[in-house]
């Protein structure tokens, strides 16, 4: 009786909703077709006919109906109805609540007891129309002065309000919270009291979000490369080089779907390479590991396997003494904040820039906390080739270092701290293991070489007195090492030749001074907050609406809160992201695994192809350009011009990089253009509790602020699309559109409890309240261990099956003990990563004597200041117009990079020339930065430049994009690890005049 | 009646440029009638961030000082104006982006070169002090709003307050020659504008060198004793906030462990830097 009464009420609900709602008026006009709502076996149903926009309806059943929904009972029907008519009013919804059952929704779907028949075209049109229904009432964002209304989203580099008048973006703007938000935690440490500001700070490149909105370089049409025919000639030789012809987006995605169908049919498994940018515009929904895996799930792939580029050292280096495979290799971050506020008495940086790395997405978050250690008097060491902006800013002892070196340097105050009794020797004694065999490498009782601070001096360029003393000062303070920018790991030093033996040489130095005792830790300041780490918001990484129970972390934390439908890649195929090119040019390649799950795991070497499987024959490329983050980048530029190519479609917002490379361009929006939810800085997956770098969690449902520039779309939209012309719409979409996936993505979290989505659409964040009650704060990171207890941090990893004894019980290694000579290292032969990490120079460095002579400078790639990957820089942004990121010379914007005094004198450089650098890989055109920051013998220069443009034949000619990893090497640290390493690079550098190089 | 100053600490600027995208967002592409025209998407720089290196490899240091219009009280571009430019009661300068149309002259007039002349609309531009936005009640423009140290801070206050402000922080205006009382005023400006003596000491003991901690570095004059101070764990000292005023001067640099020794140097126009000062052990 109820489900024929819902069904009787669907067709008034909709005559007066069509009222009310344009959309869903001019939906009800776009088609004409009749939709039939049933039981299966036809005892009860009701039919609804859409004729030019106007709507019969009656009972029973019609045959020729062009959609079916059909439910194998009435009583699963008004359950499946009910939950989906269950956010239309917001005001039933806390009634209704505890009545719905989502998992019985998702366990009829997927037992087909209740199916969607019917030609799709029809079928997500008529969902289209219900769900306008549905939602057409949900007001969002907050009416402000001057007729402006104040949405909010969210950026890779923090929160933000947008506001907006006549469709127009006005203003993006930090958010300053409200006294209704929380209020922020507080810490006492020598007497005084820190709480952190009431707001959320914002990196650069989010405050330079409307000039990339408004960009002239958006792709606003799809298009098609004009000597590309997929029924003749496709002229792959010609990508990169050939421009494009506007096509519709019905022409553009019949080409699309055509090609994925006849690439399956014709060459089968593995066929399609998904290859897409690490980082994506933010946001639960359009993420890279959400929509778009969704579909690749959807039509089997070859997965690009993902090395970790900024955890390089850490992961394939410094876990195996004392695993943390889960965070890539990096410690737990919990209580340093605090712990080091309290105790610590210096913070020695070594490789590490928080203010421009600022913890990936945290912005200046951390900023307020060094200012706090800086007036509490915390001294601080910073070691880098570079004087960075850290240590610019808050000053201390600048240790200048040749790159590559960083390991020797290390071994020499471990070899202080041994001949002087420096050392915590009960915290070796019980704690660790192996301490006699490394005892022996640094004293030179093994080979002969007592690894003293002279030892290192012409290795490093660091004299030996800056070194005793730098081991003095570190040993007799309680110290934080900050190793890489978050100050736990990341960038920096382990992205290079010795990136592993830095990494490792990192902790087993902390593992001599007591790591985990007060005051002596990992960091900087920038992880570790006392924020609540209980309360549930899914992070990027749990794969959002992908259903993706193995490449994200979905099974682990989402999919029991948020049934969905499950997804899963059904090919084994895999590329390193690192050797696409090789796998399209020579047709194999290898690779080891990022895989976290125990020490072993990247041991085991996988190859392409994968038996039986086809090698690529179609690119669907997605998100962000790889050139500027691909070693010798022009490989990059000659994989796309192969002839076993034979299809290539780039799923972008800006015409750059690679886009230009496409056969098929298909323009996606920004995310101030669809609707998304999110929150700050959460990563989840490997970046577990990622937000505790913030002083408040803010947690925000992205609005959709404008409609899509041009003709683009969301990606959600356009896999939905392509869905439609492959018969997968229903079971991409699940009848939901992106703000209902919001919705249901909020549901599934612990803000549902707190506040409503009415208001919570309205409003557009939550802050989450901090911990109060200081005794459930997170415990001081590896305190545990120090004090040999159990394990008592909030992380869920090392996983049950890696703790050989009893579970919390130690660390991941086979001992459970910090191991110096790590056992997993004993058990696999690689000859570049000895047991006992001992110093092997650099494969390309100043010891690499016949191509140090020709290529006399040191070229590093830091992770850039003012841009996040590809996002912020080039795209016509108002990011170009700063000074350190690029120089406008002659009415193009060139990448910088830096060089000492008495490097330019002598080849004739005065500040913003052109230079040109090069070696045997290729040429980049920057502008000259001349400073005293950096030391003589080394190039400066960031890397991941958006832009790509070689002013002759792709692949051969010198750029004027920035991109400088044309110029860095491809080879991996050690032969048995897929790791990248750019920051050993040999480079010579020449005044050069833009004009030797015009065609 | 309260007035609005800007007041920058030099000491707390990284350089992030968060207060130029802030200005640059707010205004490319927007028209606030009676403020302000939209700011072109490239060239201008209505806040515009100097940079001064000091010192030498490796002991040197950075100091970067955001400049923008001053807002002063004696502006040379109301004078020049005649009309086009006016001060308001809150000390906020508006260039009147009608009235000052095809009025290059208002450019050239304004001794900081903090106005913009913007090709496309023929007209004068500068930073309002976000003007239209503390008019909807603002409490900070953007650029403070943006910054993520506080180095940035707007203070509404009677010109007594603002009195007690600057003798208290010792705020300074960028070029306190030009005279034209502006109302952007900077603290700690010595890291930009001063110059330093810096140097490492070091020690020959047991033929080991070392660095030499906590030595005491006296600085002095022919005529008289400067200033004191000691070496850092690494040797190191500095002393800060000297002029380039081309006087000799020398450094005294005793330690129990070591022989005295004194630098005599001149102080020219840039800092000076000492490598490596080597004390020789008493014998």
């Amino acid at each position: 009786m109820i489900f024929s009464f819902i069904l009787w009420c669907l067709s008034p609900a909709l005559r007066i909703y069509s009222a009310r709602s344009e959309k869903l008026k001019s939906l009800m006009g776009e088609k004409n077709f009749v939709a039939q709502i049933q039981i299966k076996d036809g005892s009860r149903g009701r039919w609804y006919k859409f004729d030019n926009g106007n709507l019969t309806s009656g009972s029973g059943i019609d045959d020729k109906a062009d959609v079916f929904v059909i439910f194998k009972t009435p009583k699963l029907g008004f359950q499946v109805l009910i939950h989906m008519c269950s956010g239309m009013l917001h005001f039933v919804y806390p009634i209704l609540r505890p009545f719905l059952d989502p998992l019985t929704v998702i366990n009829a779907a997927k037992n087909f007891a209740f199916e969607v028949k019917g030609k799709d075209e029809f079928s997500l049109h008529f969902t289209d129309l219900m769900n306008a229904m549905l939602i057409h009432h949900w007001k969002q964002g907050l009416p402000v002065a001057n007729g402006e209304t104040r949405y909010v989203n969210q950026t890779n580099g923090g929160p933000v309000f947008v506001y907006v008048k006549d469709e127009k973006i006005i203003r993006i703007t930090p958010i300053d919270f409200d006294k209704n938000d929380a209020a922020g935690w507080s810490i006492s440490a020598r007497g005084q009291e820190f709480t952190p500001p009431h707001r959320a700070t914002l990196s650069p490149h989010g405050l330079a979000s409307k000039s990339i909105v408004y960009s002239s370089k958006r792709l606003l049409h799809p298009m098609k490369r004009v000597d590309f025919d997929p029924n003749g000639e496709r002229n792959p030789q010609n990508r990169g080089k050939s421009g494009y012809v506007r096509i519709s987006w019905d022409e553009a995605l019949d080409i699309a779907a055509t090609e994925i169908k006849r690439i399956n049919r014709q060459h089968g498994h593995g066929a399609i390479l998904n290859s897409h940018s690490s980082h994506h515009t933010w946001g639960n929904i359009g993420y890279y590991l959400s929509s778009n895996i969704r579909f690749m799930n959807a039509i089997g792939y070859t997965k690009m396997v993902l090395n970790p580029d900024s955890w390089e050292g850490f992961f394939w280096g410094a876990s195996h003494h004392f695993g943390y495979t889960m965070r890539m290799g990096t410690a737990e971050p919990y209580g340093q904040i605090e712990d080091c506020l309290k105790e610590a008495e210096l913070i020695v940086y070594w490789a590490s820039d928080p203010e421009t790395t600022c913890g990936s997405y945290a912005a200046f978050e951390g900023t307020v906390r060094r200012q706090w250690a800086r007036d509490l008097g915390i001294k601080s060491v910073h070691i880098d080739p570079y004087k960075n902006e850290t240590a610019s800013w808050l000053g201390g002892k600048w240790i200048p270092i040749i790159p590559g070196t960083g390991p020797a340097m290390a071994h020499a105050i471990a070899n202080v701290w041994m001949s002087e009794g420096l050392y915590d020797k009960d915290y070796v004694e019980s704690r660790t293991t192996g301490f006699e065999k490394f005892s022996a490498y640094i004293l030179g009782e093994e080979d002969g070489i007592p690894k003293t601070p002279e030892w290192q001096e012409t290795e490093t360029g660091v004299k030996a007195r800056v070194v005793r003393a730098l081991a003095r000062e570190w040993a007799n303070k309680k110290t934080y090492l900050s190793c890489g920018g978050k100050g736990v790991g990341f960038g920096g030093a382990n992205r290079s030749a010795t990136g592993i033996q830095w990494a490792r040489s990192m902790v087993c130095l902390m593992a001599m001074q007591g790591l985990g005792k007060p005051g002596i830790n990992f960091g900087n300041l920038t992880v570790g907050a006392p924020l609540d780490m209980q309360f549930y918001f899914p992070g990027y990484a749990d794969g959002g609406i992908s259903g993706d129970m193995e490449g994200t972390a979905d099974a682990v934390q989402n999919y029991q809160r948020m049934p969905h439908m499950i997804s899963m890649n059904t090919s084994n195929q895999k590329i390193p992201r690192l050797r696409i090119p090789e796998a399209l040019l020579d047709g194999e390649t290898s690779g080891y695994p990022t895989d976290p799950k125990s020490l072993e795991g990247q041991f085991q070497r996988f190859a392409y192809p994968a038996p039986g499987h086809s090698k690529i024959k179609m690119m669907y490329k997605y998100g962000g350009s790889h050139f500027g983050t691909t070693m010798e980048s022009n490989r990059l530029a000659k994989a796309y011009q192969t002839d076993g190519l034979e299809f290539v479609l780039n799923q972008s917002i800006w015409n750059e990089g690679e886009a230009k490379f496409a056969d098929l361009i298909l323009p996606a929006c920004t995310n101030f253009e669809r609707a998304d939810i999110g929150e700050w800085a959460s990563s989840g997956g490997y970046g577990h509790h990622n937000f505790n770098q913030l002083n408040h969690r803010v947690i925000t449902l992205q609005h959709k602020c404008i409609e899509p520039l041009g003709e683009s779309k969301s990606d959600f939209q356009i896999f939905l699309e392509l869905s439609k012309r492959m018969g997968l719409s229903a079971y991409y979409g699940e009848a939901k559109t992106e703000i209902q996936w919001c919705r249901e993505q909020f549901l599934s979290s612990d803000v549902s409890k707190m506040i409503s989505w009415k208001k919570f659409l309205k409003k557009g964040y939550y802050v989450v309240p901090p911990e109060v009650n200081e005794k459930n704060r997170a415990p001081a990171s590896m305190r545990w261990f120090a004090e040999g207890r159990k394990k008592d941090v909030p992380e869920p990893s090392p996983l049950p099956a890696e703790y050989g004894e009893e579970y919390l019980d130690g660390l991941q290694t086979q001992s459970g003990k910090f191991e110096f000579e790590p056992s997993s290292l004993k058990r696999f032969d690689d000859p570049d990563r000895p047991p006992i990490n001992r110093y092997i120079p650099a494969w390309e460095g100043r010891q690499t004597n016949e191509l140090f002579e020709r290529y006399p400078l040191q070229l590093i790639t830091p992770h850039p200041r003012f841009s996040f990957h590809t996002l912020g820089d080039g795209k016509d942004s108002v990011v170009n117009d700063i000074l350190d990121h690029r120089v406008n010379i002659d009415g193009h914007y060139y990448w910088t990079a830096r060089i000492s005094p008495s490097e330019a004198e002598k080849r004739g450089i005065k500040n913003h020339n052109l230079i040109k650098l090069f070696n045997d890989r290729g040429v980049v055109i920057c502008a000259a930065v001349i400073t005293e920051r950096l030391m003589p013998g080394v190039v400066h220069s960031y890397e991941s430049s958006a832009e790509y443009q070689p002013v002759g034949d792709p692949g051969d000619s010198p750029d004027i994009g920035g991109c400088v990893n044309i110029l860095t090497p491809k080879r991996h640290m050690t032969s048995k690890t897929t790791s990248s390493a750019p920051n050993s690079c040999l480079i010579e550098i020449e005044k050069c005049d833009i004009g030797e190089f015009s065609k | 009646m309260k007035k609005w100053n800007l007041i920058i600490d030099i000491a707390e600027c990284t350089n992030c440029n968060n207060c130029f995208l802030a200005c640059k967002d707010e205004y490319v592409g927007n028209n606030f009638d009676g403020y302000s025209a939209p700011q072109p998407l490239h060239g201008h720089k209505w806040i515009n961030i100097l940079a001064n290196e000091r010192g030498q490899f490796p002991i040197m240091d950075i100091a970067y000082v955001p400049t923008m219009c001053n807002h002063c009280d004696d502006a040379p571009c109301i004078k020049q104006g005649k009309g086009a430019v006016k001060k308001r009661d809150d000390g906020i300068v508006i260039i009147d982006p009608k009235k000052a149309i095809d009025r290059k002259d208002i450019v050239e007039s304004c001794p900081y070169g903090a106005i913009w002349w913007n090709e496309d609309l023929s007209l004068p531009q500068a930073w309002t002090f976000d003007a239209h936005l503390l008019d909807q009640g603002w409490e900070q423009p953007r650029c403070a709003q943006s910054c993520p140290t506080g180095a940035m801070k707007a203070v509404k206050a009677s010109d007594d307050e603002l009195a007690m402000l600057i003798e208290q922080d010792n705020l300074e205006p960028l070029r306190p020659d030009l005279n034209t009382k502006p109302r952007v005023l900077y603290k700690n400006l010595h890291l930009y504008s001063s110059i330093f003596i810096a140097g490492e000491v070091v020690g020959m003991a047991d033929d080991v060198i070392d660095c030499v901690t906590n030595a005491k570095v006296l600085l002095s004059t022919k005529d008289k004793q400067l200033v004191s101070t000691h070496t850092d764990a690494f040797g190191e000292f500095k002393f800060d906030g000297l002029k380039p005023d081309r006087t000799d001067y020398s450094l005294t640099i005793t330690h129990e462990k070591f022989s005295t020794k004194t630098v005599n140097f001149k102080v020219m126009e840039n800092c000076v830097v000492f490598d490596e000062i080597m004390l020789e052990a008493k014998p």
